[in-house]
C-alpha cells in the first residue's frame, strides 16, 4: 500500500517547488487552463443555472445509483456488449488480463483513463507478459517516461517541450528538435499508427456511461479514442461506478460543462459515443466490447457525508485553481489523483491512515469551491476528514496535547491573559520590532518571519482608548 | 438612531496579542462612523483554528463560549474576514447538534459583521476624500472574497479615501497562510506566499492592504526583501480620516 505522510508530503512538494521547471511547466499550463474555462464558462447564458442542474443530476444518480446501473447493465447488454462487475483494483484489472488471454493479445493500446491508471493496469498487464501502448499524447510521454499523470485532464503537465523532446528522441532513436512541435506530433502519429494497427485489443475508461441506451462515452482532442475503439478486434471500458448519467438529456449537461470546465473547450474535438460491438453489416468496428463496472471503494462513500465526492466529472478545474497545487504538482499526493479532489478522494477509497497528509495539503482558500461545475464542497470534506483523523486518534499525542491545552486556554480568560502576558515578558530577548528572531532550524516557519507579540495587547490597550 | 444600537468589538485573538493597532483604529473608524463601541473582555477567539484541525470539540466550546458574550449586542463587528467566516458560515454548522444553540448561533451570524461591510452597508460611512492618499494594492482575503462575497467594499472605502488601487495579478489568490497549515507545510505555505508577495510587489504600488489579520501577519513574514509595507484596511483608514 502506498503511504503519503506528512515528511513523505513534505519532501515531494519542497522538490517540486524547488524544481523551476517544473514550476513554469505547471504555471503555464494552470494559467491556461483556468484563462480558458474562464472565458468558455463566461460564454454561456446562464452557467450559475446549468451548474445547478449538473449538481441535481448527480446528486440524483447517486441517490438512486444501483437503479442506474441495473438499467447500464441491461441496456449495454441488450446491445451485444458484455458488463463485468469488479468489487476492486485487483478485480478489474484480471477481468481484463483475462479477456485478453482469451483472444491470445500481446499488444494493446489504450486511451487515457483514470480509472485504469487507479488500477495501476499499465503494471498488471506487464506482469501479465501484455504490452499496454498509452495512445493518448500526454499519456504516452509519462508511459515513456515512467512516471504517474501528474494532472487529471493533462497527464503530462509538468513536462516541458525539451523534455519530451528528449524522451521522443530516446525513443526513435535519433535527436527530435524540441521547438518543432508539428515534427514532435508527426513522429508519435508515426509510431502510434503501427501500434493501433497492430493490436488485438483497445482498453478505454469512460468520461461518462448512459443507462438507457448503454452507451460509453469518451471526450478526447486527438481522435486516438476513436482508433482505440475501431482499429482493434476486441474492446474493454474500464468504468467506475458513479459515471452513469441515466439519460442523454443528463449526459448533454454533463458534456456542456466538461471540456468547458477542463479545458475551457465548447466540446472537446471528439465525443465518442460506444454502443455495444459492430453490427453484421459495419464495416469496421470491435466484434467485441467489454464494459467493466469497478465499485474499488466508491460505494462505501455511499449514504456518508461523503457521498457528494461521488458527483466529480473528472474535469480538473479544482487542480487548475488550487494554489497548493500549483506550487507542489501532482506527483506530491502519491497518487494518480491529485490536487483538490484527489486530497479528498484518495483518503476516502484508500484510507485516511495511509494517507494522513493529503486533507492538509490545503490552505482551506475554497478557490476549488467556486472552480468545481457540480459545486462539491470539497473544503467542507477536507474539514470533516481532519475531524475524522482527530477523533480515530491518528494524529500524535503531542499534537494532540496542544491543540487541547490551547483551547482550554482561550476557553478561560484570566488563563489566556496571565499566559499571554507571561509570554510577553519570556519573548523579550527575541523580539526584533514586529518579529522574532527565531534561529531557521528551529522556526516551525521556515524561512517565514514569525511575529513577535505586540508590547501590549488590545485587551491592555481598552481602558485607555474606550 | 445609531447611537442606541449597542455594537461590539470582537478584536480576534490575533489582533489581540499581535497587531492591537489594528483593534484601536476599527475602534476608532466606528467612532467616527456615530457609534459606541463595547468590547467584551472576555472574548478570547472564535474557535476557527481548532475547526479547521478537526478538533471539533474544542470548536464547540470556544463557539458557545462567543455566542453567550456577544449575543446581547444588537450587531457585532470584527476586524477580520475570516473570523467573520467563522461565525457567520460555521457557527450554526458546528452547533447544528443541538437546536437551542443552533437558533442562537443564527442569530449571532445575522448580527456579525465585517469591518468594512458594516461601515458600507450598515453605518452607510464615507470616509473624507483626503488629498494625497497613497497608492496601494489589495489582497482579496480568501473567506472573505469567496464566502462573504464582500470584494467590493473595502475597495469602497479606500477610493472614497482617495487611495488609488493598482490590482494585481489574481488578487483573490490565496496568500498561503491557512491557519495551522502554515505550520504543518511550511513548505507549500511559503512558496504560496512568495507567489502572492511578488504579485504585488510587481504593482509598484509599495503598500499592500488587506482585511485580514492572518494574511497579514503571513505576508509580513516574508516581505522584508521588498519594498512592500502590509497594512490592515483599518490601520489605512483610520490614518487617512484623522
Amino acid at each position: 500500500m502506498t503511504e503519503v505522510t506528512f515528511k513523505q508530503f513534505r519532501s515531494a512538494a519542497a522538490g517540486a517547488i524547488a524544481d523551476p521547471r517544473l514550476q513554469s511547466a505547471i504555471d503555464g499550463a494552470t494559467l491556461k487552463f483556468r484563462t480558458e474555462r474562464h472565458h468558455a464558462l463566461t460564454e454561456l447564458p446562464d452557467v450559475d443555472a446549468m451548474r445547478d442542474q449538473l449538481k441535481a443530476i448527480r446528486a440524483a444518480t447517486l441517490s438512486r445509483l444501483a437503479d442506474h446501473l441495473e438499467t447500464f447493465e441491461r441496456q449495454a447488454t441488450a446491445t451485444g456488449a458484455k458488463v463485468h462487475w469488479a468489487r476492486d483494483a485487483a478485480e478489474a484489472n484480471q477481468i481484463a488480463i483475462d479477456i485478453a488471454r482469451q483472444h491470445g493479445v500481446e499488444l494493446i493500446v489504450k486511451t487515457k483513463s483514470m480509472a485504469t491508471e487507479e488500477t495501476h493496469l499499465n503494471h498488471a498487464l506487464i506482469d501479465a507478459g501484455i504490452t499496454p501502448v498509452e495512445t493518448d499524447l500526454g499519456e504516452w510521454i509519462i508511459q515513456l517516461a515512467g512516471e504517474p499523470p501528474s494532472h487529471i485532464v493533462g497527464p503530462a503537465l509538468h513536462k516541458t517541450r525539451q523534455q519530451v523532446a528528449e524522451l521522443f528522441s530516446k525513443e526513435v532513436g535519433r535527436e527530435l528538435d524540441p521547438d518543432d512541435i508539428p515534427g514532435l506530433t508527426a513522429e508519435a502519429r508515426r509510431l502510434l499508427r503501427e501500434k493501433f494497427l497492430a493490436a488485438g485489443l483497445g482498453i478505454t475508461g469512460a468520461n461518462l456511461a448512459v443507462a438507457e441506451t448503454g452507451s460509453i462515452v469518451l471526450v478526447t482532442n486527438e481522435g486516438n479514442g476513436r482508433l482505440v475503439t475501431s482499429a482493434p478486434p476486441v474492446q474493454i471500458a474500464l468504468v467506475g461506478i458513479e459515471k452513469i448519467a441515466p439519460t442523454w438529456d443528463d449526459a448533454a449537461v454533463w458534456l456542456q460543462l466538461l471540456a468547458r470546465s477542463s479545458t475551457g473547450q465548447p466540446l472537446s474535438i471528439y465525443t465518442t459515443a460506444i454502443t455495444g460491438p459492430a453490427k453484421a453489416d459495419d464495416p469496421d468496428g470491435p466484434r467485441e466490447v467489454h464494459i467493466i463496472l469497478m465499485d474499488n471503494g466508491r460505494s462505501n462513500q455511499i449514504g456518508t457525508g461523503y457521498e457528494e465526492v461521488l458527483e466529480c466529472i473528472r474535469c480538473g478545474a479544482c487542480l487548475n485553481a488550487c494554489p497548493v497545487y500549483q506550487e507542489v504538482g501532482g506527483h506530491s499526493y502519491g497518487n494518480p489523483y491529485s490536487g483538490p479532489i484527489g486530497a479528498v478522494l484518495v483518503p476516502l477509497l484508500f484510507g485516511l491512515k495511509e494517507y494522513e497528509a493529503l486533507p492538509h495539503a490545503s490552505s482551506l482558500c475554497t478557490a476549488c469551491l467556486d472552480a468545481c461545475p457540480v459545486r462539491i464542497n470539497l473544503p467542507r470534506m477536507l474539514l470533516d476528514l481532519r475531524r475524522d483523523e482527530v477523533q480515530g486518534r491518528m494524529l500524535s499525542p503531542v499534537e494532540r496535547f496542544i491543540e487541547q491545552a490551547a483551547a482550554y486556554v482561550l476557553g478561560h480568560y484570566r488563563l489566556y491573559r496571565l499566559l499571554t502576558g507571561t509570554a510577553r515578558i519570556f519573548q523579550r530577548p527575541l523580539v526584533r520590532g514586529r518579529f522574532l528572531r527565531v534561529p531557521r532550524r528551529v522556526n516551525p516557519a521556515g524561512e517565514r518571519d514569525l511575529p513577535s507579540l505586540a508590547k501590549r495587547s488590545f485587551h491592555d490597550l481598552w481602558d485607555e482608548i474606550r | 438612531m445609531s447611537e442606541s444600537k449597542r455594537i461590539a468589538l470582537m478584536v480576534t485573538c490575533l489582533v489581540d496579542q499581535v497587531m492591537p493597532e489594528v483593534g484601536v483604529a476599527a475602534v476608532r473608524l466606528l467612532q467616527r462612523a456615530g457609534y459606541t463601541v463595547d468590547f467584551p473582555t472576555e472574548q478570547t477567539c472564535c474557535g476557527q483554528p481548532f475547526f479547521n484541525s478537526g478538533f471539533r470539540d474544542q470548536a464547540v466550546k470556544l463557539a458557545r463560549r462567543a455566542v453567550e458574550i456577544f449575543e446581547p449586542y444588537d450587531a457585532v463587528v470584527l476586524p477580520s474576514g475570516s473570523c467573520t467566516t467563522m461565525i457567520r458560515a460555521e457557527y450554526p454548522h458546528v452547533l447544528e447538534a443541538w437546536p437551542e444553540w443552533y437558533e442562537r448561533a443564527r442569530q449571532l451570524a445575522a448580527k456579525t459583521y465585517e469591518l468594512s461591510e458594516f461601515l458600507v452597508h450598515w453605518a452607510r460611512w464615507q470616509p473624507p476624500h483626503v488629498a494625497n492618499a497613497p497608492t496601494l494594492t489589495y489582497h482579496d482575503s480568501c473567506h472573505m472574497n469567496r464566502l462573504l462575497h464582500l470584494k467590493q467594499e473595502p475597495r469602497t472605502l479606500l477610493t472614497a479615501a482617495g487611495c488609488t488601487i493598482v490590482e494585481m495579478n489574481e488578487s483573490d489568490r490565496c496568500c498561503g497562510f491557512g491557519g495551522v497549515f502554515s505550520i504543518r507545510l511550511p513548505e507549500v505555505s511559503n512558496a504560496m506566499t512568495a507567489e502572492k508577495v511578488r504579485r504585488a510587489a510587481a504593482t509598484e504600488a509599495g503598500l499592500l492592504v488587506s482585511s485580514d489579520p492572518g494574511c497579514l501577519m503571513q505576508m509580513r513574514g516574508m516581505i522584508k526583501n521588498t519594498p512592500l509595507r502590509a497594512e490592515h484596511l483599518a490601520t489605512v483608514l483610520e490614518e487617512l480620516t484623522r
